[in-house]
């Protein structure tokens, strides 16, 4: 399997180097190269592309080992198969209607390939399963700290999801940039995160409840927060996505699962974390205090506890959480301007299946929310990935809009 | 430059935004409903009219009907199960269906319908520029310079909106109109008149979304359909414009899509002149700058002036405990 990957990995720079300048712009089509082990181009063989109605076209190598363009009528996936007289190779291709992908592929293959095997149903349901569960870890970790802000702050905070762009960003500076180690940058990433939280809370939020101004005015305005912070970082940080750190830490293959061992890593940080935050909750003096206010806030202020000082508390924590959960999804994923924006829609749909205001159900319902969205690629187009998390939501509120745990008085 | 600027006053794309503006008035000026999806609606309108035309071959007036009816159906999903929970929740699920929508449009799986990411090339507004009674060729309008094309769509889409607007400020004024205001004000205070809140809401939802989708309709007309433009950018942007020109009133949204527009286009001049002078990198990120500019601007308005410029903080008391 590892091969494999290699083998594709090789082949896919091979395609960015020998990259085909495209034919007219609305050509489809496959044209490639044939080489043995030794990279000396092969001659003779017959490469046949096919669709779902049968062969499309063939061709045969040259003497470079090159074979023309087989045209193809449009994007869709094809099979494309060499044989020569000891070899024999078979490999299915889709070309994408898009602005980033060129209409007409370059194929390198090699004689020392073997064919991918195409893994079983069950072992791809599995490796998404694995991977979805870590996504739904990555939203778990931001969603507490989203769900801590409503309950003391008692508003949907629609700027979280920058905290999160935050932390992905400050990671990928100290990480690529700066080149740190990644788990030290992850580190200081959480803290600036901290930081970042409680910036947020002096600057717009404290200032705001000191006024005593309504639900509706604080959702406005932190999607105007929302905004101003996306826009800035798309500023400075520009539109493209890219990699959280040089470090490669390797493949680990546990049964049919494959996963970079940062994967696992960042599950074991995540479940740590998950954990540390629930003890905190449930043991701690100030957890107690944030669980009271969360509850009834002039209650727990009439028994003595300092609410602001909670308040301003629960915007670090959750800033920090968010930071640190921006750092793995740029690990897991990519970093890029919008990352947090995007894991802010599947943090509601995680927050609202398992019920709004419960911790535990926040932790089920994005475990939920993260599987869907990575299994329901095996069905759906990779590019409408988080339609699958979002339409739970959707769903979630049609059938049981308290969700799994919450309580229904809290929804009216 | 300041000339070119206000040019911006009457273009077909301020026309479609103040028209759009005016459908999340009656959501949320009117009746309180925290819609943060409103680009979901407009892109229903957009991609409905222009698919209806470009691949079922329809005629325009029904594609308008088709595009109006979706619309209709979309409002239903996300009322039905949203408007009896709490102001969140429908704030929630319609950020997220408008996006679900967006997703879906720019994706390759519809792509023979939708264009994907490429969005479709304008083939749909030949009823509209067929229409056109001014002399063709350049046309001055006072210091502005037009195409007749886009002369002509910018009286039919000014038209559009006067009219909606017209209808608007007599559905305040109606009984309707006043349940709504009194849903916004105190909804228990609605039941116990006996009103069916979820209701009267359900129908705010449906009547601003159709406006929305008609707002799609016209913002489509002059250029092509870019899913790109249907990102929670453009809700945004309109409860900025919406708040500026003063919420829960009939000309608001007008002119606050007047000014926001006017606003964009000189901050955009000045963005060029930093790119010319050195200071910034390329206009596209000179762009950023303007929209940190829009959220700081939504921030202080929604804090310190919540009425807007034509607004009564008396009446509009979204702002009160």
């Amino acid at each position: 399997m590892i091969r494999f990957i290699k083998g594709a990995l090789v082949t896919i720079v091979l395609l960015l180097v020998t990259g085909a300048p495209a034919l007219a712009a609305d050509d489809w089509g496959f044209r490639g190269l044939l080489r043995d082990g030794q990279r000396a181009p092969v001659a003779g063989a017959t490469v046949t592309v096919s669709g779902d109605g049968g062969q499309i076209g063939q061709d045969v190598t040259d003497a470079k080992g090159r074979w023309a363009v087989i045209p193809v009528p449009g994007p869709g996936k094809y099979r494309i198969t060499i044989k020569s007289a000891d070899f024999s190779y078979e490999v299915t291709k889709e070309l994408v209607d898009s602005p980033t992908t060129l209409h007409v592929q370059n194929v390198v293959v090699s004689t020392s390939d073997t064919a991918p095997a195409v893994a079983s149903l069950t072992d791809r349901l599995a490796q998404r399963a694995v991977s979805g569960f870590n996504l739904g870890l990555l939203i778990a970790i931001a969603a507490i700290g989203l769900s801590l802000v409503f309950g003391t702050s008692r508003f949907t905070n629609f700027a979280h999801g920058e905290s999160v762009t935050f932390g992905g960003l400050t990671g990928f500076l100290l990480a690529y940039v700066a080149g740190l180690p990644l788990l030290l940058a992850a580190a200081i990433a959480t803290v600036l995160g901290g930081v970042f939280g409680y910036a947020q809370d002096v600057a717009f939020w404290r200032p705001l409840r000191r006024r005593g101004v309504s639900l509706v005015t604080l959702m406005i305005a932190s999607i105007g927060i929302s905004l101003a912070i996306r826009s800035l970082m798309q500023f400075f940080f520009g539109s493209a996505a890219r990699s959280m750190t040089r470090e490669d830490w390797g493949a680990v293959r546990l049964g049919p699962v494959v996963l970079p061992a940062t994967s696992y890593a960042g599950m074991g940080i995540s479940v740590v974390v998950l954990i540390g935050v629930g003890l905190w909750l449930t043991h701690s003096r100030i957890g107690k205090a944030t669980r009271a206010i969360s509850n009834n806030s002039a209650l727990a202020a009439t028994s003595g506890v300092d609410v602001d000082r909670i308040q301003r508390i629960v915007w670090v924590v959750a800033g920090g959480l968010a930071a640190l959960s921006g750092v793995l999804l740029g690990v897991f994923n990519q970093v890029s301007f919008d990352m947090g924006f995007n894991l802010l829609l599947l943090m509601f749909a995680g927050v609202i299946l398992g019920g709004l205001g419960t911790a535990f159900g926040t932790l089920a319902g994005s475990i939920v929310v993260g599987v869907c969205t990575e299994v329901l690629v095996l069905w759906i187009p990779a590019d409408m990935k988080y339609v699958g998390g979002l339409a739970v939501l959707v769903i979630v509120l049609l059938v049981r809009p308290q969700g799994i745990f919450g309580r229904r008085e809290r929804i009216g | 430059m300041i000339w070119e600027s206000l040019r911006e006053l009457i273009t077909p794309t301020t026309a479609a935004y103040a028209l759009a503006a005016i459908g999340l008035n009656v959501h949320f000026g009117l009746t309180g409903l925290l819609n943060f999806g409103q680009a979901g609606f407009v892109a229903v309108g957009a991609y409905g009219f222009a698919v209806s035309v470009m691949t079922f071959g329809l005629s325009a007036p029904l594609a308008i009907v088709v595009a109006l009816l979706l619309a209709v159906v979309y409002a239903l999903l996300l009322g039905v199960p949203t408007l009896r929970l709490r102001a969140d929740y429908l704030a929630i699920v319609t950020i997220a269906s408008a996006e679900i929508i967006r997703f879906a449009l720019n994706s390759s799986a519809f792509a023979t319908w939708t264009g994907g990411a490429n969005g479709l090339y304008n083939e749909y507004s030949d009823w509209l520029k067929g229409s056109n009674p001014l002399p063709s060729g350049l046309l001055s309008l006072g210091p502005w310079t037009f195409t007749a094309n886009d002369l002509w769509i910018a009286v039919v889409d000014w038209v559009v909106v006067l009219l909606v607007a017209g209808g608007i400020r007599l559905l305040v004024r109606s009984p309707w109109g006043r349940v709504l205001k009194g849903i916004r004000e105190d909804e228990h205070a609605m039941l116990s008149l006996g009103k069916n809140v979820n209701l009267y809401k359900l129908q705010a939802l449906v009547l601003g979304g159709v406006i929305g989708a008609a707002a799609g309709i016209l913002y489509v007309q002059p250029t092509s359909v870019q899913p790109f433009d249907f990102a929670t950018r453009m809700t945004f942007n309109m409860y900025t414009m919406l708040i500026l020109g003063g919420a829960a009133t009939v000309f608001g949204p007008i002119l606050g899509s007047m000014i926001f527009w006017v606003v964009m286009s000189v901050t955009d001049q000045l963005v060029s002149l930093g790119v010319d002078a050195g200071l910034l990198h390329d206009v596209t990120q000179g762009s950023q700058l303007r929209f940190v500019l829009v959220g700081v601007a939504l921030v202080l308005l929604v804090v310190f002036r919540p009425q807007g410029i034509l607004g009564n903080r008396t009446e509009l008391s979204f702002d009160a405990k």
